[in-house]
């Protein structure tokens, strides 16, 4: 009896619910365009930030505490907290629909280059932040928004013992030479010769960090920016996939991919389980614990260059981590942006976790020392076209920095999804150069 | 209807809000005769203080589960469909009216509905499931030995949250795991990646759904069969009908309409599964389901307008199917008697 009247109340309520919330869309603007300018006196500067990060590990096990100790005896009056996020990307990109995403954060992938104004306040001319590497990565309209937390260089890490025992001490310098090398430690160890990581996936990503490896090319990643053809024979895409492509098919990676475990990875690549793995220069340290866990020793664990060789050397590509940014709704903008110098330049992370420094002109970390010493040439991969890369990428649905496209190469190689290495790269181009025509404008 | 079927499942159901006005009623009425003994004055008071308050008892009830069902279901259903009108990123303030243009790409990308083939699975799953949880809740609802002990076993999976499945699973798949165990003890070695082609992992994932979702199952059916009064056995085993006939003419019509509850349920269920096969092998190797896809458009595309779109398509063919079925199959009164 009560039912019409409880439709019409309930449809009243509903009504009056979307009436609000429509009332709340549109997302929050802000002071835009006031830079974060590190401030003048380290001992005047005061307030309390909070930096976001997705290192919930160093968070829990105090390590950014003590970094943050260390940045006190400096900005005494500065009070730092941490917060850790597992989801970094999906969370922070939710947040960030509100004000409140922290006063120091990473810049989530799915942020759009144009946005970073909105978001982010500036830290300072093209010019004045030409001191750090990757910086044309967040650079809108002149000014920087972003200044990357760290470098790393891309490769294949190893265990020595097992590629010495297959009879393999000098790099590869071709791809066919690599896979040989697989073959014979597969043959003469029994170990897995090569680990995709397929379950987990984002290890597949790094793959894509190779991108100019073999044209030893700086602006190999802005090239990507029109209806290239990405994959097409002779291309940077087409050599590194190729090479996963043949590692999987000849029946040199691990015998089901599709229940691997990253964290088992690297305890099996430090006893000798697994021979090679396609990382960033960031993992070597983390194998080294690993096998040093295992009873050997931090030296088993080696880092070569992907094996293409460029007038007689080989190539490795540098290529930004994460880049830290200052909100724009931040109210202590000299606080954060000194956090932001001092973790950079003075906090020895970037030593500490052997990675590159994203000061242009500090050193290169112990553990490319072998990249160093035979002469391996580095070079900064350009961002500059990142963001239009990206517009195509995501309006082709294929994602370069997404490990949807190369589980269905290791699919392909293995036989389980339909067609051939040559209609599976001349799908991706065909969709790549179909959505550059209309992500362009 | 019977009293039978009154407290049947979907008796309640059915009668929900009816039967609860009037204990509502009743419940109000009980404190007042203590309160009609001290005098008629406080009584006729009493009474025309109650009336406002007795409308507005049942919204105070209900207060809470509104308020949650509309902050956590209607607002964000009525955002998605907004959303599925722009081409809305996600984290962009920026957003645009694009119309029906999303719907539009979605209708000319058959692609996109290719994912449902793998739906098939599921849904071939979930009749195993039926039959399965069917033939356990009449076995059980027998007297048999350790009934509530097998009961409780059935039921246990659908208590586990469907991460830790996922994750329990994973192991039980894996290469040299506890499937592959189990098969040696019984002297069976494959050497079969049981997710590692598209077949083989879409009837693995599903065999995990109808692990999870038979305890769901089971529990609906002996809940129709234990609300089957005792004496109809009684009768129709001094008549001669034995444990198949008394199944085929007693069980059977009077759960009727649970079973055709349980059929909506798989098919809407195997139209968008996700949890599973996300977590276990993130759509890939051919497991991709049509709300995987979806997540898929909305936080790795960034997407969000054409997910919207997406989402609001998969909700519409889930009503459509729905209610197709039930024109195929009404919901007619069971008359046991």
């Amino acid at each position: 009896m009560g039912n019409k009247k409880t439709t019409a109340l309930s449809g009243a309520v509903l009504a009056g619910v979307m009436l609000a919330l429509s009332a709340c869309g549109g997302g929050g603007g802000g002071a835009t365009g006031e830079v974060a300018a590190p401030p003048a006196d380290p001992k005047e500067v005061s307030g309390e930030i909070k930096v976001l990060t997705q290192r919930t590990d160093l968070v829990q096990n105090g390590t950014l505490r003590r970094y943050a100790a260390e940045f006190n005896k400096t900005y005494p009056k500065v009070k730092v907290t941490f917060d850790g996020i597992t989801d970094y990307e999906g969370e922070v990109k939710i947040r960030m629909n509100t004000r409140e995403y922290g006063d120091v954060l990473f810049i989530p992938g799915a942020v759009a280059k144009n946005d970073y104004p909105t978001f982010f306040a500036p830290l300072g001319t093209t010019a004045e932040l030409s001191k750090y590497r990757f910086s044309d990565k967040t650079e809108v309209d002149g000014k920087v928004y972003g200044i990357a937390q760290f470098g790393t260089a891309n490769g294949f890490v190893y265990n020595k013992r097992l590629w010495e025992r297959a009879g393999v001490t000098a790099w590869p310098k071709t791809t066919e030479e690599f896979l040989a090398g697989l073959e014979a430690v597969k043959e003469k160890t029994g170990a897995t010769p090569y680990y995709t990581n397929f379950k987990d996936g984002w290890p597949l990503v790094q793959w894509t960090n190779n991108l100019g490896v073999v044209g030893c090319d700086a602006q190999a990643g802005n090239a990507l920016a029109g209806a290239v053809s990405p994959w097409k024979p002779g291309s940077e895409l087409n050599a590194t996939d190729g090479l996963l492509y043949e590692i999987v098919k000849r029946g040199l990676s691990e015998k089901d991919p599709t229940t691997t475990n990253w964290e088992t990875s690297k305890a099996l690549l430090g006893e000798g389980r697994i021979a090679t793995m396609m990382l960033g220069s960031w993992s070597i340290t983390q194998m080294q614990d690993a096998a040093k866990r295992a009873g050997g020793s931090a030296d088993d664990i080696g880092f070569m260059p992907f094996p293409v060789q460029k007038d007689g050397k080989h190539c490795a590509a540098l290529v930004s981590d994460y880049q830290q940014a200052v909100s724009v709704h931040s109210h202590n903008k000299p606080a954060a942006r000194a956090w932001v110098d001092w973790f950079t330049e003075k906090s020895g992370f970037a030593e500490k976790e052997g990675v590159v420094s994203a000061v242009k002109s500090a050193p290169m970390p112990a553990t490319l020392k072998d990249f160093v010493d035979n002469d391996v040439t580095f070079f900064d991969r350009s961002e500059a076209k990142t963001a239009a890369v990206n517009d195509i990428d995501e309006a082709a649905e294929i994602g370069l920095n997404k490990q949807d496209y190369r589980q269905k190469l290791i699919d392909t190689a293995r036989g389980v999804a339909k067609g051939s290495l040559d209609d599976f790269f001349a799908d991706l181009d065909k969709r790549w150069d179909e959505a550059a025509k209309t992500a362009g404008s | 209807m019977t009293q039978t079927t009154d407290t049947a499942p979907e008796g309640p159901a059915m009668t929900g809000r009816s039967s609860t006005d009037e204990k509502t009623g009743t419940g109000h009425g009980r404190p007042r005769p203590p309160g009609r003994r001290r005098g008629p004055t406080t009584a006729r008071a009493r009474s025309w203080r109650d009336a406002p308050l007795r409308r507005i008892t049942p919204w105070l009830f209900l207060a809470v589960p509104l308020a949650l069902l509309i902050t956590f279901t209607y607002v964000p259903v009525a955002s998605m469909i907004s959303y599925s009108f722009t081409d809305w990123d996600g984290v962009s303030p920026r957003r645009e009216n694009v119309g029906f243009d999303n719907y539009v790409r979605i209708f000319t990308r058959p692609e996109l509905f290719r994912v449902f083939f793998v739906s098939g699975y599921y849904l071939a799953a979930s009749v195993v499931q039926i039959v399965v949880a069917l033939y356990f809740a009449v076995i059980l609802s027998f007297n048999l030995r350790f009934r509530n002990f097998f009961k409780g076993i059935l039921f246990f999976p659908y208590l586990i949250n469907g991460v830790a499945i996922g994750f329990v699973f994973l192991y039980f798949f894996q290469d040299g795991g506890t499937l592959d165990s189990v098969l040696a003890w019984l002297g069976v070695s494959t050497d079969h990646p049981w997710l590692g082609d598209p077949t083989s992992a879409n009837v693995s994932l599903a065999g995990v759904s109808v692990w999870r979702f038979t305890g769901l199952n089971f529990v609906l059916f002996l809940g129709a069969i234990q609300s089957i009064p005792g004496e109809l056995y009684e009768a129709a085993e001094l008549d001669g009908a034995g444990k198949w006939k008394q199944f085929r003419h007693i069980i059977a019509p009077s759960i009727k309409p649970v079973i055709s509850l349980s059929v909506i349920l798989a098919i809407s269920g195997s139209l968008s599964v996700f949890e599973i096969p996300y977590i276990m092998t993130g759509g890939a190797t051919g497991t991709q389901t049509f709300v995987i896809q979806t997540v898929k458009l909305a936080f790795q595309f960034n997407k969000t307008g054409l997910a919207s779109a997406a989402a609001v398509v998969l909700l519409l063919i889930i009503l459509l199917v729905t209610w197709i079925q039930r024109r195929l199959v009404p919901d007619d009164k069971v008359d046991l008697v």
